[in-house]
Parts: C-alpha cells; structure tokens; sequence
C-alpha cells in the first residue's frame, strides 16, 4: 500500500443475514436436520462496493443519514464487523470510538474504571499511572475516583469517559458520533480536542450527522445514502450534498388516527395543501390551504398550524382565534375553507405541519394532527440559520 | 525484529486486556457482599461440611479409603473448576456483547479470562484443600506436586469446551439449557461423590467406561498423588492396557482443537449476530 494512505477501502460490501423467526434455536435443527430451508434469512445490504482511501493526517468525515449504512463502515474499519466482500488495509495503530466510556462498569470506582477502559484501549497499567493525574484533573473529578460509577452524574461518567479517550495515542481515530452527548461546555472541549488532533496531524475518520462540525474540520469527506457511496471531496460539497438530500419530498399519507392524530372529529380536517409545491422563490409567499367539514353545529372554531424544522423546533405558529379571525357558525355539512398565507422566510431545509382545530374556548380538541404536511424549501446558497428572511440591504458610504 | 518482540508486540493488546479482564472479574465478584473474598473460602468450606455429613457421616460410603473426607474434597473442588469455566464460557461472549459491538479485540480474551479467573478460584480452593491435608494428617511429598500436570490438562479441556460453547451460544441459545443437564449427568457419571470402587465392584465394565472421561480421569489421577495411592485410577482400572491412557487425552486434544477451531471460524461475526 502507497506509505501516505492510512486506510484503504477496497470494493467493501456488507449484508446483514437477518433470520426470519427471531431466534435459531437448536429445536429447528432436530425437528428437521436435513431440510436446509428451516434457515430462511433475509439478506440485508448494508453497504454495496464502497471505495475510497484515506490519506495520513486527514481529518476525513463520513456523513449520511440514519440507516443509510455510515456506522456499519465505521465498524468494519474498526474491525469490529467483517466484510462480506472487499478488504479494508491499515496502516497504523487505529483507536476507535465508537462509544465513549465503553466497558465502564458501574459497581467498580472511578478509578478502576479508568484502567478498565484504558486497557480496552490499549494502555499498560504503567501507562495508566503515568497519565492519571491529568486524566483525573481533565475530567475535573478529583473528589470523586473513589466513588462507585453508578454514583456519577451521567455529564461525569462522560467526562470522565472522554478523559480516557484522550489520551489515546493513536496514529488513526475513529470517531462516531461521541458529540452527540453532554453539554454546551463539554462539546467546546471535545472540539478543542479535535483542533488538536488536526494540528498534530493525527488521521481521523469522523462520522457525524453535523454538517457544520464537517465543513469545519474535515479535509475530505464522503456521503453514504442507502449503502453506496454518492460523494466524495471537498467537504462544503459533501455537506450540501446532504442538506440537499432531506428536501426530496415524499407524501404523507392521510392518517385517521393514532399517535399523530386525535380529536373527538365533530368538526375534521379534510385535505391540507402547501403551495407552491417547489418552494424556491423568496418573494412568493407560502400559502396553507385546508378543507374541513362539520358533522355537528360548531361555534367559531379555532383553527391553527404550527411549523417545526427538521429537529423539531417550532420555527412560527398561529391560530385564528390569535389573529382576531371569527370563522363563524359552520352548520353540520357546511365545509369551512381556511388559508394560511405567510412570507417566505424559511431557510434551506424540510419542514412539518401541524394543524389543530379546536373549540372556540379551547376547552375541546376536535382534531389534532402532526404531522399533516410535510414541505421542502430549496434555496442556491443555504444558511445554517434557523430563518432565512429576504433582507434588504443598504449601505451608504460617506467618504471623510 | 527478533521473534519473541514480534511476539509481543502482536499479543501486546491481548495480554493488557486480559490482566485488567481478570482483575475486574476478581473484584466484582464478591462487590456488595460484606464478606467480600472470604467467600471465596466459605463457599468450599461449606460445600464440604456439607458433603462430609453426609457421605462420611450419614452414608459411610467410602470407609475403606484412607483420608476420604480430602479425597471427597479435592474431587468436588476440581469439578467446580470444571463447571465454572465452562458456564463462564458459555455466556463469556453473549454477555459481553456490549464490549463485542464497539471494540475490535481478538475474541478469545474474553473466554480465556473467564478460564484463568476460575483457575484463581481454583488456587484458592486448592489452598482449603491443604488445610484439610495439614488436619487429616495427608503427608506433603514430592509426588502431592504431580497434581500440576493433571490441573494443566483439565484446564485445557474445559477450556476447549468452553470455546465451542461460547461460539454456540451465540446462534443457539438453548445451549445453556442443554449444558445444564449435561454438568448434571456429568455429576453423577463422574466418580466425585462415591468413590469408583463401589462401581467397579457392581459391574466392571462402567467403571472402565466412567475412567475414560477426561474429568473421571484427572480426579483420580490427581487424588491418587495428592491424597492416597489406594485411590484408583485409569492406570490401575486398565493395568493390561495402560495406553488407554490415550483415549482421555485424544478426547481433550479434540475438544481443543475443535473449540479453538470452530470459535475462531466464527468469531469474526460475533459483533453481529449477538
């Protein structure tokens, strides 16, 4: 292998053999040992001839949403799954975190814990000793290491875990995903951690979800969508790529009722529309059209939306009765159509649409739905932002 | 590169891991208890004022054999060993799933710790057994320390078993059900309780076929060293045709080679199927 490539990946397929009934159990085996088709198996691909190398001191991100095969790659990097087909070459000591604190074991002390999972990373007890003092005192836990585990608070077990983790002297990282956890001040300091390992020039294989953690530390990075590699490079590129990914639509089924959906259904909701279907143009407004028909005399009912993004944080909400809108005596059969019409200030991503309607004193649901709608909005140079108005900008120089 | 560094820098990883994996298995076994490792003494020592009452009190079997009550000892401890390191490997690599699915470590450590913490236990059984020795007056000689190759065979057996377990475990969990049943077959199959005199005497023939269990085969063995000569074992149940010997062996050589075997062909997709 070419000595500036820290790891090949080399055509490498997975399929997962996932067994029909839950459990193989010995009893198949003797109620009919010679009928080979007691082993039904459903095979899963999870990855399909992946190729790529990553060069030494790379800071190399794999990005790809849920299920889209990107862990199961870290895995078989790490040697933790085998292949199906293709090979993974190395070069280098290769540390992986997959999990932070892993073999943490809650009834031994903070202390025995420490060398526990400093040997499930490759540490003596001499090199253990050696780094305790600055393990204890980076993890600010002094008072504690010879308290039980189970006795920390899970933001200490972490700390304490990613204390570990960083004493790590690997020549090739892998890291899934460890930001996820702890606190605002904990991620600060898992990405002083990263600037370092990028100033030292250390490989690290990096997978994340988090767009703006790749575009600042990656070198390279490649995008996994349903088990095969669609990018590869610059990590800007990558990163939209993937923003663009979440914005092909697909259409919500009408739901009667469940976890999504609820209301005693006097009055219901009949079709909810988004327009325009291709939300690009700034200036057009976004208009929400409902039909909904009554089975019984209401009194001005109150009818609302709200819209979340993509992790779930209402970006604007309404109701008619907010707005001083009185929708009037809807008679039994009367169908009440209400629409939404607001300015287009959403940014690059994919949205959900809840609608409610409710009793004019919002003593009763009649029908509640999450969920209703889902809509995508394209924009050419997205924002990490949470809006993304049409701003009008002026500026006026005057010269000295 | 001389050979033996090469050695050790490929088995670094696996000889840390299993120091700290023995080490942590030691200390949480008795966490919690207020005792802690005096269990570790209490346990034999329980089992065999149990087992004295009975065997020695009660039923008086074993009267013609000097020093029973040791004899009666050294047997039950042995086969704790036995059980332990195979019910121990049997759930080494399930139970450690979690470990399995986020690190990538040679398998086999896990297994092998559990066998060298039951062989702790077994050192420290082994240290009531000589109490008992001093007590019953059993003299200490040269010949007590042939035990050692004998210990060294039953703990490659039951490693081997305890390989091909593991393995099994993974994709058949009735395993352990059918384990279960088999150590208590084994139990009365082995000579531990009655002394294999009492067979012989009924009908030769199963006493000849109960010898050549490897387990059958080292508590004799080693009670014959360490306890009394009047004890019999394989040498003396086939004085014809002492190269018998060779059947426990091969049993032992084939399940060592088989678990290893089969546990390796298997390993590498442990993180998957657990």
């Amino acid at each position: 292998m070419d000595n500036k490539v820290a790891i090949a990946v080399n055509n490498v397929s997975k399929s997962f053999q996932l067994p029909h009934e839950k459990m193989d159990s010995v009893k198949s085996l003797f109620i009919n040992p010679f009928n080979r088709n007691h082993r039904r198996f459903e095979s899963q691909h999870a990855l399909k001839n992946i190729n790529f190398k990553i060069n030494k001191g790379e800071f190399f991100g794999i990005v790809g949403r849920n299920g889209s095969g990107k862990s199961t790659l870290l895995k078989i990097i790490a040697g933790i799954y085998a292949t199906t087909s293709g090979s993974i070459e190395k070069n280098g000591k290769l540390v992986p975190f997959i999990e932070l604190g892993v073999g943490f074991n809650p009834e031994l002390t903070g202390r025995e814990n420490v060398y526990l999972n400093g040997a499930l990373l490759g540490f003596t007890k001499k090199e253990v000793d050696a780094n305790y003092e600055s393990i204890v005192e980076f993890a600010e836990l002094e008072r504690f290491m010879d308290q039980k585990l189970k006795n920390y608070s899970s933001g200490m077990q972490v700390r304490l875990a990613f204390a570990v983790a960083t004493k790590a002297e690997a020549e090739i990282l892998l890291v899934d995903e460890v930001l996820a956890v702890g606190d605002a001040d904990f991620q600060r300091k898992c990405f002083d951690y990263f600037r370092e390992l990028k100033k030292n020039k250390t490989t690290v294989v990096f997978v994340t979800h988090d767009m703006s953690a790749v575009k600042e530390f990656c070198d390279r990075a490649v995008l996994i969508e349903e088990s095969k590699l669609v990018a590869e490079g610059r990590p800007d590129r990558v990163a939209d790529k993937y923003s663009r990914m979440f914005m092909d639509e697909e259409p919500v089924k009408a739901i009667e009722d469940g976890p999504q959906r609820w209301g005693s259904r006097e009055i219901s909701i009949v079709t909810v529309e988004v327009s325009p279907k291709k939300i690009t143009n700034k200036a057009l407004p976004l208009d929400l059209l409902l039909t909904i028909k009554a089975k019984d005399d209401i009194k001005n009912p109150m009818v609302g939306f709200s819209i979340k993004d993509a992790t779930g944080q209402i970006i604007v909400a309404t109701n008619t009765k907010l707005q001083h809108i009185n929708t009037g005596l809807v008679k039994k059969g009367d169908i009440l159509n209400v629409k939404f019409s607001l300015p287009n200030y959403f940014s690059d991503g994919k949205y959900t649409l809840d609608i409610a309607i409710e009793a004019e004193d919002a003593s009763r649901v009649y029908d509640w739905w999450e969920e209703a709608r889902k809509f995508t909005v394209y924009e050419d140079s997205p924002v990490p932002f949470l809006t993304s108005p049409d701003i009008k900008i002026t500026t006026k120089l005057d010269h000295a | 590169m001389n050979p033996i560094k090469k050695a050790q820098s490929k088995y670094r990883y696996s000889i840390i891991l299993l120091k700290q994996l023995v080490i942590t298995d030691f200390k949480l076994r008795y966490k919690g208890s207020a005792l802690g490792y005096v269990w570790s003494l209490l346990r034999p020592l329980a089992l065999f004022a149990i087992l004295y009452v009975v065997f020695v009190y009660f039923l008086k079997i074993g009267s013609t054999i000097p020093h029973y009550a040791v004899y009666l000892l050294l047997g039950v401890v042995m086969w704790s060993y036995f059980v332990e390191v195979t019910t121990n490997g049997l759930s080494a690599i399930v139970g450690k799933g979690d470990l399995m699915r986020k690190l990538a470590f040679p398998r086999y450590v896990v297994v092998l710790a559990g066998s060298l913490s039951a062989l702790i236990n077994l050192g420290i059984n082994l240290v009531v057994v000589a109490i008992f020795m001093v007590i019953n007056g059993v003299p200490f000689e040269w010949r007590t320390l042939l035990i050692i190759p004998f210990i060294v065979e039953l703990f490659v057996f039951a490693l081997g078993i305890a390989f091909l377990l593991s393995a099994l475990y993974v994709r058949f969990r009735d395993i352990n059900y059918i384990w279960e049943v088999v150590l208590q077959a084994g139990f009365y199959a082995t000579p531990i309780l009655y002394p294999i005199d009492l067979v012989l005497k009924v009908t030769p023939w199963i006493a000849q076929l109960m010898i050549l269990n490897p387990v059958a085969q080292i508590i004799q063995d080693a009670r014959y060293f360490v306890v009394t000569p009047n004890a019999l074992t394989l040498g003396s149940l086939y004085s014809q045709h002492q190269y018998f010997y060779v059947i426990p062996l091969l049993i032992t050589l084939i399940f060592i080679v088989l678990g290893a075997m089969y546990f390796r062909k298997r390993s590498p997709s442990f993180a998957e199927e657990i």
